[in-house]
């Protein structure tokens, strides 16, 4: 699997936020990703955006289009350098918030996304990774 | 700064979301809503998302939030024009918006308003005068 690809944007503020979303969507309809793939996809982003910005105090979200041997796909990594998550199934746990939000976002992103990876380290951050593939 | 605009028609405030929505936009909204229901004393809310292109977690709740303020307000609040997709991802993230009234588009939105307006009007007629 290869980059062919990218683009690394900020995620500091509420703005930030929008604009992440937006560029997702814009490289998704350049890809011709479905509708509905494009909310999926842009839905998961902004949750997991906002976790950056809300818990992480803020990071990067690196936007890329990659391909293996047989298809095209579009992959977001989102990373923070936040106080990391300490019970990664716990957190993954729909209801379970550590703030005052429902508590969906991590484990919804990764229903509305199949292909999803979290890597966090309490003290270090963390860093989620969601693809779609056509 | 930033506001989306909230219109009165009739003793009904509609709201139509036109912009890419951000958190804050969304909870000055909030603040700015409930203000109007109180001072145009509204009996009815409708919210139209037709041109909304994803509804979060964030925006999920906040839309809870509008309606139950709303209605602790004397208002009846309807959410109208959810796209299909976005529909799709609702469900799907996990999202419940049980506590708020849907409608397909604006005229069935208002249409909802209206009965929802005459049936507690009634209630309110019954209970002065029981029978």
């Amino acid at each position: 699997m290869k980059p062919t690809h990218f683009e690394i944007l900020p995620l500091q503020s509420d703005e930030d936020l929008v604009q992440v979303r937006q560029k997702l969507r814009a490289r998704m309809v350049e890809l011709g990703f479905t509708l509905v793939e494009q909310t999926k996809m842009v839905t998961a982003a902004s949750e997991l955006g906002r976790n950056a910005l809300l818990y992480g105090g803020g990071g990067t979200a690196r936007l890329e289009s990659v391909e293996d041997s047989n298809r095209l796909g579009l992959r977001m990594t989102i990373e923070d350098q936040g106080a990391g998550i300490a019970d990664i199934e716990q957190a993954m746990t729909d209801g379970y918030t550590s703030g005052s939000g429902l508590g969906l976002g991590l484990g919804g992103s990764k229903r509305l996304v199949k292909d999803f990876e979290l890597w966090s380290e309490p003290g270090l951050g963390t860093r989620v990774t969601i693809a779609l593939w056509k | 700064m930033e506001q989306i605009p909230i219109l009165q028609v009739g003793e009904f405030l509609l709201v139509s979301i036109q912009v890419d929505l951000h958190d804050r936009l969304v909870l000055r909204l909030q603040d700015d809503l409930t203000a109007q229901v109180v001072k145009k004393q509204a009996k009815g809310v409708l919210i139209d998302l037709s041109t909304v292109e994803i509804v979060d977690s964030f925006i999920g709740r906040m839309l809870g939030n509008m309606a139950a303020l709303s209605q602790m307000l004397g208002a009846h609040a309807v959410v109208v024009g959810i796209r299909p997709a976005v529909a799709i991802t609702i469900v799907e993230l996990g999202l419940s918006l049980n506590n708020v009234h849907t409608a397909l588009n604006v005229d069935k939105g208002i249409a909802l308003l209206q009965t929802l307006v005459k049936q507690s009007s009634a209630e309110v007629r019954d209970e002065a005068y029981p029978l």
